[in-house]
């Protein structure tokens, strides 16, 4: 990280443009996915695109790289309109991705995922030794340490998340998209790639960076532009705008984005896990002599960077998976042996982490999920479905709950996240469980719908129920929680209360112990 | 994999891009025929009239689709659940065997009518019988059901031959089947049905198991789409990791379906059993239940898309044979080749048309 330039281009329209859109236009048969996109990105700039999900952004960035053909426009790199048929013509013409979920061979080592399909030539060994070397120079130029020996499915997902940006620079890329690049890292790590990120810009590279979290394009963009229903509605220098503004941007209305709620006024005992040992499927211990209890009216955190066996800890509540040992009670009565229909029966209510592998499925009409989990209730029929039943209930989910577009009919894959997930609430909460488990509730949600679903969660902790919460939003656990559980490795490390500082949970999060 | 989610009217899913790729399979299964020196046109011809042209034909390519109905629906049920049964020509071939011993015990004693409920559930309890043990082994074991089911086919087949080589053959004959079945035992032919049509089915077996196969089609969708145990399966099948989460018990869904696909495979057995040479014979399945993927497959798993497919393979079955008496220079080895370019085009490449018609179609939609 030496001779680094200090930034100071504050007036960046003085750059000259890296990527420029010209009336970018989009179609999925009915679906407008992006309306005459106009957006100039300065060379040497980091650039963040915010938007609802379902706003456009994925798509524009897919046009970008090739993965869709635009209906009409053009895409200029560096003043040149270029096509962009794959992403091999993308890779071409400068452009990397570093998509949110890694494209990484785990057990391959970082060297040869840096190379894999640009081996260069038949024979192996001759591209190896020349790739070594640029890696080298790759990695000693943007400060970005990794061990090219290494086999990947050993490093952290941080170090992972950079085998990828060595991959797109090694490339050739000029501009980096990065596609939610902090959901799977700890706040330690984001900071590190922030830093990363600022050391590229510095160095001449144009930086993407599409986000849903308004923290992160005031920490390190210089210039945002806000999606809204496949139209860009306002590009903004970040120091220009606040937090508020572009919230409001993005949903069109004022949110509110703090979480009002009251003081806790917790009761008995509701949900008990006792000395509770979880194995995942190789028998590696994912939960490790776990021991907690959640009360009426409160709501209980659990923090932690994903992996860290809070989604064995959830499966192993609602029954799904079981226990090499341990106890868990609900109010006071031992569930052992209890599949998740039977403790639905005692009034446990689960909101899955994976509302598409769990929670829902994709393939059937929404009222078809509105009754999964439930669909042995007699109100809806005996050996047949009592269709009049379930769409009848149905809809009214669909109104209380405001789904949207509120159809019963309609294939749940084509709603949007966001009402994806009021589905899996709907459905639960409706039953008016005693005890609620909830994973990652709002993952892949807009904000809209972020909001609605923390007030009802809130809703039902004022009511008396008991509520689990697992996220790895710190800011939602924070902002929901009354008391919070920090797991590392399988292991609750320390407990705060919901006014937790985020240093404090940060370091406990990466097993440091506070 | 841009075009895979972009919607498609109901129409040219389920209309246009099955015609088209009939069309293309028929263009190919030309070239072969061009390519030995016969005129394509010609040969369409002969085939569409041996199926189609008269009510014996027409009488031929319904009892042939009544097999593929049958084989069709057992697949068809299997994949809701997520499973590939590919093990309905042995639970057929052992269906026979049920639907055989009912006739034979009852057949001096009762008319048809009383024998065939008996022979339907006959047939579809050693049909299930056969599918019940891969189905143990995928539910309790995880033995991969693919292998397991071909494997039993293997077995089924040794086991018949035995069967009918040892037990059931008629003292003294060199023929390894079962005696005849006397009136009692044997399905009525549908001549009314032609009839009514203003044909004659002539020497034609098409019998009353057709109808029980259109009563089986009904009988499968209810089960599918109004019941709460379809309603699992087809959990099951989109998403395990849902039908878990859901409390839906896998060991007892994948045992249920597989003996329901199992018993329908085992009914398909009355058709020539009991409806068309009123007694048990060697190898009578015929890769009637390899037919039935493919049925299924085309027919998009749906009970209406399972007839129109077995139709279609009855026409290419029954209009084949006339065209190889017809044409010399054609064989049966050469349908088969024409029945294979319709299973490749329809069912494995399915697919293949479909980017560069959501391209066509948005084209002309967009604007």
């Amino acid at each position: 990280m030496t001779g680094k330039a200090p930034h100071l281009s504050l007036d960046l329209s003085k750059n000259e443009p890296a990527i420029e859109l010209v009336g970018i236009d989009k179609k999925f048969g009915a679906v407008h996915a992006n309306k005459n996109i106009n957006l100039t990105v300065a060379k040497g700039s980091i650039h963040g695109i915010i938007g609802e999900n379902g706003a456009g952004k994925s798509t524009l960035m897919s046009i970008l790289y090739g993965f869709y053909q635009a209906d009409q426009g053009e895409i200029r790199i560096s003043g040149k309109p270029v096509t962009i048929r794959d992403s091999q013509a993308a890779i071409a013409a400068g452009i990397g991705m570093v998509h949110q979920h890694f494209m990484l061979v785990e057990n391959f080592t970082v060297l040869e995922n840096v190379m894999l399909g640009a081996e260069g030539g038949q024979l192996l060994r001759q591209g190896v030794s020349s790739a070594r070397k640029e890696l080298k120079r790759l990695e000693d130029d943007y400060g970005l340490d990794v061990d090219p020996d290494a086999v990947i499915e050993e490093l952290p997902v941080g170090r992972q998340q950079r085998v990828e940006i060595l991959k797109a620079l090694y490339r050739g890329a000029e501009i980096l998209i990065l596609d939610e690049p902090t959901g799977v890292l700890t706040p330690a790590e984001a900071d590190h790639l922030f830093k990363v990120l600022k050391v590229l810009r510095d160095q001449g590279k144009t930086i993407i960076l599409i986000t849903h979290k308004l923290r992160e394009i005031m920490a390190i963009t210089d210039t945002v532009s806000v999606m809204r229903r496949g139209e860009i509605v306002a590009t903004r220098k970040t120091t220009e705008t606040t937090v508020e503004e572009l919230a409001e941007l993005m949903v069109g209305r004022r949110v509110l984005l703090r979480v009002e709620k009251g003081d806790a006024n917790p009761g008995k005992v509701l949900l008990s896990v006792k000395n509770l040992t979880v194995k995942d499927s190789r028998g590696v211990t994912m939960v490790d002599d776990v021991s907690f209890d959640v009360r009426a009216g409160e709501i209980v955190g659990i923090a932690g960077v994903a992996g860290n066996g809070q989604s064995e800890l959830l499966e192993a509540i609602a029954g799904i998976r079981k226990p090499a040992s341990g106890e868990i009670l609900l109010d006071g009565k031992p569930t052992a042996g209890a599949d998740p229909a039977e403790l639905r029966e005692l009034g446990l209510a689960h909101i899955p982490e994976d509302r598409h592998h769990m929670g829902l499925v994709l393939k059937f009409e929404e009222y078809e999920n509105s009754i999964l989990g439930y669909h042995r209730e007699s109100r809806f029929g005996g050996a047949m479905l009592n269709l009049d039943e379930i769409r009848k209930q149905a809809e009214d989910q669909i109104e209380k709950y405001d789904i949207r577009p509120p159809n019963p009919r309609l294939k749940t894959a084509n709603f949007s996240g966001g009402n994806q997930q009021k589905i899996v609430v709907a459905r639960e909460i409706e039953r008016n469980p005693d005890v609620l488990i909830i994973g990652q509730p709002t993952r892949g949600v807009d904000i809209g719908a972020i909001e609605f679903i923390h007030k009802r969660i809130i809703e039902m902790r004022d009511a008396g129920k008991a509520v689990l919460l697992v996220s790895v939003e710190l800011d939602e656990i924070r902002s929901l929680s009354d008391r919070i559980l920090v797991m590392f490795a399988g292991k609750v490390v320390g407990e705060q209360s919901g006014e937790a500082n985020e240093q404090a949970l940060g370091l406990m999060m990466a097993g440091i112990a506070a | 994999m841009s075009t895979a989610s972009v919607p498609l009217p109901a129409w040219i899913n389920y209309g246009l891009i099955p015609l088209l790729n009939l069309f293309l399979a028929f263009f190919f299964s030309g070239l072969v025929v061009w390519a030995i020196g016969e005129s394509p046109f010609e040969a369409l011809k002969l085939l569409l009239a041996g199926a189609l042209g008269r009510g014996e034909g027409i009488g031929f390519t319904l009892f042939y689709a009544t097999s593929f109905i049958f084989t069709g629906l057992s697949v068809a049920v299997a994949i809701h659940a997520g499973l590939f049964n590919i093990g309905s020509e042995g639970q057929a071939y052992l269906g026979g065997l049920g639907a055989a011993l009912v006739a034979l015990s009852l057949d001096r004693y009762v008319p048809w009518y009383v024998t065939m409920p008996f022979a339907i559930i006959g047939s579809a309890l050693f049909g299930a019988a056969c599918a019940a043990i891969p189905a143990w082994l995928q539910a309790k074991r995880g033995s991969h059901i693919v292998i397991t089911t071909i494997m039993f086919n293997f077995i089924v087949s040794s086991l018949m031959n035995y069967i009918l080589v040892r037990v059931l053959i008629v003292p003294g004959k060199m023929a390894p089947e079962s005696r005849t079945f006397l009136e009692g035992g044997q399905l009525p032919k549908l001549d009314w049905l032609i009839g009514m049509f203003g044909g004659r089915l002539g020497a034609a077996p098409l019998n009353f198991s057709f109808l029980v196969a259109l009563v089986m089609c009904f009988l499968v969708w209810l089960l599918i789409w109004r019941t709460k145990l379809g309603y699992e399966m087809r959990t099951l099948g989109h998403s395990p990791t849902a039908a878990s989460y859901a409390g839906m018990r896998y060991a007892r869904i994948v045992m249920i379906t597989m003996l329901i696909s199992g018993g329908l495979a085992g009914m398909m057995a009355l058709n020539p059993v009991m409806g068309a040479s009123a007694r048990l014979q060697i190898e009578f399945v015929g890769g009637a239940g390899f037919v039935g993927i493919a049925v299924s497959l085309m027919g998009r798993n749906h009970p209406a898309g399972i007839i129109l497919a077995a139709l279609l393979f009855g026409v290419l079955y029954q209009g084949g044979a006339e065209l190889s008496f017809d044409m010399p220079t054609i064989t049966r080895d050469m349908i088969v080749v024409i029945q294979g370019l319709v299973i490749l085009f329809a069912g494995a490449l399915e697919y293949m048309l479909r980017p560069a018609i959501v391209r066509v179609y948005q084209q002309i939609s967009g604007k």
